[in-house]
Protein backbone atom coordinates (compact mmCIF):
# COMPACT_ATOMS: atom_id res chain seq x y z
CA UNK A 1 0.00 0.00 0.00
CA UNK A 2 1.76 2.89 -1.19
CA UNK A 3 2.20 5.40 1.32
CA UNK A 4 5.52 7.86 1.50
CA UNK A 5 5.88 10.41 -1.56
CA UNK A 6 8.73 8.40 -2.35
CA UNK A 7 7.22 5.11 -2.92
CA UNK A 8 3.91 6.92 -4.59
CA UNK A 9 5.80 8.63 -7.25
CA UNK A 10 7.97 5.12 -7.74
CA UNK A 11 4.60 3.37 -8.31
CA UNK A 12 3.25 6.07 -10.40
CA UNK A 13 5.99 6.46 -12.73
CA UNK A 14 6.18 2.38 -13.29
CA UNK A 15 2.82 1.91 -14.04
CA UNK A 16 0.70 4.60 -15.12
CA UNK A 17 3.26 7.11 -17.30
CA UNK A 18 3.43 6.31 -20.89
CA UNK A 19 7.58 7.05 -21.51
CA UNK A 20 9.06 9.87 -24.30
CA UNK A 21 12.77 9.60 -25.44
CA UNK A 22 14.86 12.33 -22.83
CA UNK A 23 16.95 13.68 -25.80
CA UNK A 24 13.88 14.62 -27.62
CA UNK A 25 12.49 16.76 -24.56
CA UNK A 26 16.63 18.00 -24.00
CA UNK A 27 16.81 19.20 -28.09
CA UNK A 28 13.05 20.75 -28.01
CA UNK A 29 13.82 22.86 -24.86
CA UNK A 30 17.45 23.48 -26.11
CA UNK A 31 15.87 25.01 -29.39
CA UNK A 32 12.86 26.88 -27.22
CA UNK A 33 15.32 28.74 -25.21
CA UNK A 34 17.76 28.94 -28.23
CA UNK A 35 15.30 30.80 -30.34
CA UNK A 36 14.36 32.85 -27.65
CA UNK A 37 17.40 34.09 -27.47
CA UNK A 38 17.65 34.62 -30.58
CA UNK A 39 14.27 36.64 -30.82
CA UNK A 40 14.42 38.52 -28.21
CA UNK A 41 18.21 39.66 -29.28
CA UNK A 42 20.30 37.73 -26.05
CA UNK A 43 17.96 40.42 -23.82
CA UNK A 44 18.84 37.25 -21.15
CA UNK A 45 16.49 39.31 -18.17
CA UNK A 46 13.45 39.12 -21.04
CA UNK A 47 14.00 35.23 -21.96
CA UNK A 48 14.12 34.85 -18.04
CA UNK A 49 10.55 36.36 -17.73
CA UNK A 50 9.28 34.61 -20.93
CA UNK A 51 10.30 30.90 -19.69
CA UNK A 52 8.55 31.49 -16.63
CA UNK A 53 5.77 32.90 -18.26
CA UNK A 54 5.50 29.47 -20.68
CA UNK A 55 6.15 27.37 -17.37
CA UNK A 56 3.67 29.50 -15.67
CA UNK A 57 0.89 28.31 -18.84
CA UNK A 58 2.49 24.62 -18.77
CA UNK A 59 1.61 24.48 -14.83
CA UNK A 60 -1.99 25.23 -14.31
CA UNK A 61 -2.49 22.63 -16.75
CA UNK A 62 -0.25 20.02 -15.53
CA UNK A 63 -1.76 19.81 -12.30
CA UNK A 64 -4.81 18.45 -13.87
CA UNK A 65 -2.96 15.91 -15.06
CA UNK A 66 -0.77 15.26 -12.15
CA UNK A 67 -3.65 15.36 -9.96
CA UNK A 68 -5.19 13.00 -11.93
CA UNK A 69 -2.37 10.06 -11.79
CA UNK A 70 -1.11 10.63 -8.68
CA UNK A 71 -4.24 10.46 -6.67
CA UNK A 72 -2.71 12.27 -3.64
CA UNK A 73 -4.53 13.34 -0.33
CA UNK A 74 -4.84 16.80 -0.10
CA UNK A 75 -1.42 18.60 1.74
CA UNK A 76 -1.58 19.61 5.10
CA UNK A 77 1.17 21.84 5.29
CA UNK A 78 3.32 23.33 3.09
CA UNK A 79 6.16 20.62 4.32
CA UNK A 80 4.14 18.33 2.79
CA UNK A 81 3.75 19.94 -0.35
CA UNK A 82 7.22 20.23 -0.66
CA UNK A 83 7.52 16.78 0.01
CA UNK A 84 4.83 15.74 -2.52
CA UNK A 85 6.34 17.98 -5.57
CA UNK A 86 9.98 17.05 -5.45
CA UNK A 87 9.26 13.13 -4.56
CA UNK A 88 5.95 12.67 -6.95
CA UNK A 89 5.80 15.60 -9.08
CA UNK A 90 9.41 15.49 -10.49
CA UNK A 91 9.38 11.93 -10.58
CA UNK A 92 6.64 11.66 -12.50
CA UNK A 93 7.30 14.15 -15.20
CA UNK A 94 11.19 14.54 -15.11
CA UNK A 95 11.97 11.17 -13.40
CA UNK A 96 14.14 13.11 -10.99
CA UNK A 97 13.94 13.33 -7.20
CA UNK A 98 15.03 16.87 -6.49
CA UNK A 99 16.53 17.04 -2.46
CA UNK A 100 14.56 19.47 -0.46
CA UNK A 101 15.65 21.41 2.33
CA UNK A 102 16.84 24.80 3.59
CA UNK A 103 13.72 25.23 5.50
CA UNK A 104 13.06 29.23 6.93
CA UNK A 105 12.57 28.87 10.66
CA UNK A 106 8.74 29.92 9.68
CA UNK A 107 8.42 26.83 7.25
CA UNK A 108 7.64 28.96 4.67
CA UNK A 109 10.07 28.84 2.70
CA UNK A 110 12.48 25.90 0.92
CA UNK A 111 15.00 24.64 -1.35
CA UNK A 112 15.16 22.28 -4.37
CA UNK A 113 18.19 21.10 -4.74
CA UNK A 114 18.80 19.20 -8.41
CA UNK A 115 21.85 16.89 -8.89
CA UNK A 116 20.93 16.08 -12.28
CA UNK A 117 18.76 18.43 -15.04
CA UNK A 118 17.40 16.36 -17.57
CA UNK A 119 16.51 19.80 -19.22
CA UNK A 120 19.86 21.13 -19.70
CA UNK A 121 22.13 17.58 -20.63
CA UNK A 122 25.01 18.70 -22.96
CA UNK A 123 24.41 22.39 -22.51
CA UNK A 124 27.47 24.91 -22.72
CA UNK A 125 25.78 28.80 -22.38
CA UNK A 126 26.99 31.14 -25.26
CA UNK A 127 30.24 32.87 -24.45
CA UNK A 128 28.94 36.25 -24.60
CA UNK A 129 29.77 36.90 -21.10
CA UNK A 130 26.28 38.03 -20.58
CA UNK A 131 24.67 35.23 -20.65
CA UNK A 132 26.97 33.18 -17.36
CA UNK A 133 25.79 36.18 -15.70
CA UNK A 134 21.74 36.54 -16.56
CA UNK A 135 20.36 33.28 -18.04
CA UNK A 136 18.65 31.12 -15.99
CA UNK A 137 18.09 28.25 -18.85
CA UNK A 138 15.51 26.09 -16.54
CA UNK A 139 13.53 28.94 -15.67
CA UNK A 140 10.18 27.18 -17.38
CA UNK A 141 10.32 24.83 -14.18
CA UNK A 142 9.43 27.78 -11.69
CA UNK A 143 6.81 28.98 -13.72
CA UNK A 144 5.49 25.33 -13.45
CA UNK A 145 5.75 25.53 -9.92
CA UNK A 146 4.10 28.40 -9.59
CA UNK A 147 1.23 27.87 -11.97
CA UNK A 148 0.65 24.34 -10.61
CA UNK A 149 0.19 25.43 -7.23
CA UNK A 150 -1.51 28.41 -7.84
CA UNK A 151 -4.66 26.52 -8.86
CA UNK A 152 -4.40 24.47 -5.89
CA UNK A 153 -4.91 27.77 -4.10
CA UNK A 154 -1.11 27.96 -3.04
CA UNK A 155 0.50 31.42 -4.02
CA UNK A 156 4.00 31.13 -4.36
CA UNK A 157 7.34 32.53 -6.03
CA UNK A 158 9.81 30.46 -7.24
CA UNK A 159 13.19 31.17 -8.82
CA UNK A 160 16.74 29.74 -9.28
CA UNK A 161 19.58 30.97 -7.26
CA UNK A 162 22.32 28.68 -8.46
CA UNK A 163 22.95 26.78 -11.77
CA UNK A 164 25.55 24.46 -12.46
CA UNK A 165 25.31 25.81 -16.22
CA UNK A 166 26.60 29.15 -14.94
CA UNK A 167 29.43 27.68 -12.93
CA UNK A 168 28.24 27.40 -9.28
CA UNK A 169 28.39 23.95 -7.65
CA UNK A 170 24.46 22.71 -7.57
CA UNK A 171 21.67 23.75 -9.16
CA UNK A 172 18.81 24.92 -6.68
CA UNK A 173 15.63 26.67 -6.78
CA UNK A 174 14.05 29.31 -3.87
CA UNK A 175 10.11 28.26 -3.17
CA UNK A 176 8.45 30.95 -1.12
CA UNK A 177 4.76 30.58 0.01
CA UNK A 178 3.22 34.02 -0.05
CA UNK A 179 -0.08 32.95 1.04
CA UNK A 180 -2.90 30.71 0.90
CA UNK A 181 -5.70 31.97 -1.80
CA UNK A 182 -9.03 31.54 -0.15
CA UNK A 183 -11.97 31.47 -2.42
CA UNK A 184 -13.68 35.05 -2.69
CA UNK A 185 -17.33 34.93 -3.39
CA UNK A 186 -17.96 37.56 -6.66
CA UNK A 187 -18.91 40.97 -5.44
CA UNK A 188 -22.85 41.29 -5.78
CA UNK A 189 -26.47 41.61 -5.04
CA UNK A 190 -27.51 38.96 -2.40
CA UNK B 1 57.34 14.15 -32.64
CA UNK B 2 54.72 16.83 -33.47
CA UNK B 3 50.94 17.32 -34.93
CA UNK B 4 48.53 19.38 -35.99
CA UNK B 5 44.70 18.78 -35.65
CA UNK B 6 42.09 21.21 -37.58
CA UNK B 7 38.68 20.66 -37.68
CA UNK B 8 37.02 21.61 -40.83
CA UNK B 9 33.64 22.64 -41.37
CA UNK B 10 30.73 21.75 -44.15
CA UNK B 11 31.73 24.71 -45.80
CA UNK B 12 35.39 24.33 -45.45
CA UNK B 13 35.48 27.02 -42.76
CA UNK B 14 37.90 25.95 -40.11
CA UNK B 15 36.18 25.23 -36.66
CA UNK B 16 38.86 24.15 -34.37
CA UNK B 17 42.36 24.03 -34.48
CA UNK B 18 45.31 22.57 -32.05
CA UNK B 19 49.20 21.95 -32.46
CA UNK B 20 50.64 20.10 -29.79
CA UNK B 21 53.03 17.29 -29.21
CA UNK B 22 53.46 13.63 -27.89
CA UNK B 23 53.38 12.91 -24.94
CA UNK B 24 55.02 9.40 -25.42
CA UNK B 25 58.74 9.29 -25.02
CA UNK B 26 58.96 12.01 -22.03
CA UNK B 27 57.69 14.53 -24.54
CA UNK B 28 56.17 17.22 -22.85
CA UNK B 29 52.91 17.98 -25.17
CA UNK B 30 54.57 21.12 -26.96
CA UNK B 31 54.51 21.50 -30.45
CA UNK B 32 58.27 20.94 -32.15
CA UNK B 33 57.51 22.82 -35.19
CA UNK B 34 59.91 25.36 -36.71
CA UNK B 35 58.47 28.42 -36.82
CA UNK B 36 58.14 28.44 -40.99
CA UNK B 37 56.24 24.95 -40.63
CA UNK B 38 54.06 26.57 -37.72
CA UNK B 39 53.33 28.84 -40.83
CA UNK B 40 52.71 26.25 -43.14
CA UNK B 41 50.43 23.99 -40.85
CA UNK B 42 47.09 25.29 -41.88
CA UNK B 43 47.81 25.72 -45.20
CA UNK B 44 49.45 21.79 -45.83
CA UNK B 45 45.82 20.60 -43.92
CA UNK B 46 43.26 22.72 -46.08
CA UNK B 47 45.21 21.84 -49.42
CA UNK B 48 44.43 18.41 -48.76
CA UNK B 49 40.92 18.82 -48.55
CA UNK B 50 39.99 18.41 -52.31
CA UNK B 51 41.60 14.68 -51.68
CA UNK B 52 39.28 13.85 -48.64
CA UNK B 53 36.39 14.88 -50.85
CA UNK B 54 37.49 12.93 -53.39
CA UNK B 55 38.48 9.84 -51.03
CA UNK B 56 35.19 9.86 -49.09
CA UNK B 57 33.33 8.46 -51.84
CA UNK B 58 35.78 5.61 -52.47
CA UNK B 59 34.86 4.21 -49.11
CA UNK B 60 32.20 3.31 -46.93
CA UNK B 61 34.13 4.20 -43.61
CA UNK B 62 34.97 6.98 -41.92
CA UNK B 63 38.14 6.65 -41.49
CA UNK B 64 40.20 7.83 -44.25
CA UNK B 65 43.62 7.13 -43.04
CA UNK B 66 46.41 8.63 -44.54
CA UNK B 67 45.33 10.89 -47.57
CA UNK B 68 48.26 13.13 -48.33
CA UNK B 69 52.09 13.78 -47.98
CA UNK B 70 53.97 16.79 -47.64
CA UNK B 71 57.64 15.98 -47.59
CA UNK B 72 58.25 13.75 -44.36
CA UNK B 73 54.74 15.25 -43.21
CA UNK B 74 51.46 12.98 -43.41
CA UNK B 75 48.03 13.67 -43.04
CA UNK B 76 45.48 11.36 -41.69
CA UNK B 77 41.46 12.06 -42.37
CA UNK B 78 38.58 11.44 -40.93
CA UNK B 79 35.01 12.22 -42.28
CA UNK B 80 32.31 12.19 -39.93
CA UNK B 81 28.43 11.48 -40.84
CA UNK B 82 27.71 15.11 -41.02
CA UNK B 83 30.51 15.99 -43.42
CA UNK B 84 32.81 17.65 -40.72
CA UNK B 85 36.32 16.57 -41.48
CA UNK B 86 38.74 15.86 -38.94
CA UNK B 87 42.31 16.32 -40.25
CA UNK B 88 45.95 15.12 -38.76
CA UNK B 89 48.99 16.50 -39.77
CA UNK B 90 51.66 14.21 -38.03
CA UNK B 91 55.39 12.69 -38.90
CA UNK B 92 54.96 8.52 -38.30
CA UNK B 93 52.47 6.35 -39.68
CA UNK B 94 50.13 5.05 -36.95
CA UNK B 95 46.90 4.34 -38.35
CA UNK B 96 44.84 2.01 -35.66
CA UNK B 97 45.92 4.82 -32.53
CA UNK B 98 44.85 7.99 -35.18
CA UNK B 99 41.83 6.00 -35.43
CA UNK B 100 40.88 5.66 -32.25
CA UNK B 101 41.76 9.29 -31.24
CA UNK B 102 39.22 10.56 -34.28
CA UNK B 103 36.39 8.10 -32.79
CA UNK B 104 36.79 9.89 -29.13
CA UNK B 105 37.47 13.36 -30.98
CA UNK B 106 33.97 12.30 -32.96
CA UNK B 107 32.04 11.65 -29.74
CA UNK B 108 33.44 14.65 -28.18
CA UNK B 109 32.16 16.78 -31.19
CA UNK B 110 28.63 15.46 -31.09
CA UNK B 111 28.65 16.38 -27.39
CA UNK B 112 29.24 20.17 -28.17
CA UNK B 113 26.90 19.59 -30.99
CA UNK B 114 23.82 18.82 -28.61
CA UNK B 115 24.36 22.23 -27.02
CA UNK B 116 21.47 24.26 -28.57
CA UNK B 117 23.66 27.46 -28.36
CA UNK B 118 26.27 26.12 -31.06
CA UNK B 119 25.35 25.99 -34.54
CA UNK B 120 26.40 23.69 -37.17
CA UNK B 121 29.99 25.00 -38.75
CA UNK B 122 30.27 27.77 -35.53
CA UNK B 123 34.15 27.50 -34.58
CA UNK B 124 34.81 25.52 -31.02
CA UNK B 125 35.87 28.16 -28.80
CA UNK B 126 34.85 25.99 -25.45
CA UNK B 127 37.86 26.15 -22.95
CA UNK B 128 36.02 22.86 -21.81
CA UNK B 129 36.47 21.44 -25.31
CA UNK B 130 40.70 22.90 -25.70
CA UNK B 131 40.90 20.65 -22.62
CA UNK B 132 39.45 17.58 -23.56
CA UNK B 133 40.92 17.23 -26.60
CA UNK B 134 44.40 17.65 -24.66
CA UNK B 135 43.34 14.59 -22.65
CA UNK B 136 42.44 12.82 -25.93
CA UNK B 137 45.40 13.85 -27.26
CA UNK B 138 47.81 12.64 -24.17
CA UNK B 139 45.74 9.43 -23.90
CA UNK B 140 46.35 8.33 -27.33
CA UNK B 141 49.02 10.37 -29.43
Amino acid sequence: MARTPRQVGEEVWKTRIEKVNAELVTLTYGSVVAQLCKDFGNDYIQVNEQLDKMGYNIGIRLIEDFLARANTSRCRTFKDTAEIISKVGFKIFLNITPTVGNWTPDNKQFSLIFDENPLADFVELPDDGKAVNELWYSNVLCGVLRGALEMVQTQVEAQFVSDVLRGHETTEMRVTLIRILEDEMPVGDD
Amino acid sequence: MSFYLAIIGTKDNAVYDLEFGTYRQGGDGTSKFSADMKQLCPFIVHSSLDIVEEMQWNTNVMHLKVIDKFYNYLISAYMTAGNMKFLLLHETRADDVIRQFFVDLYDLYVKTLMSPFYAVDQTITSPVFDQRVKMLAKKYL
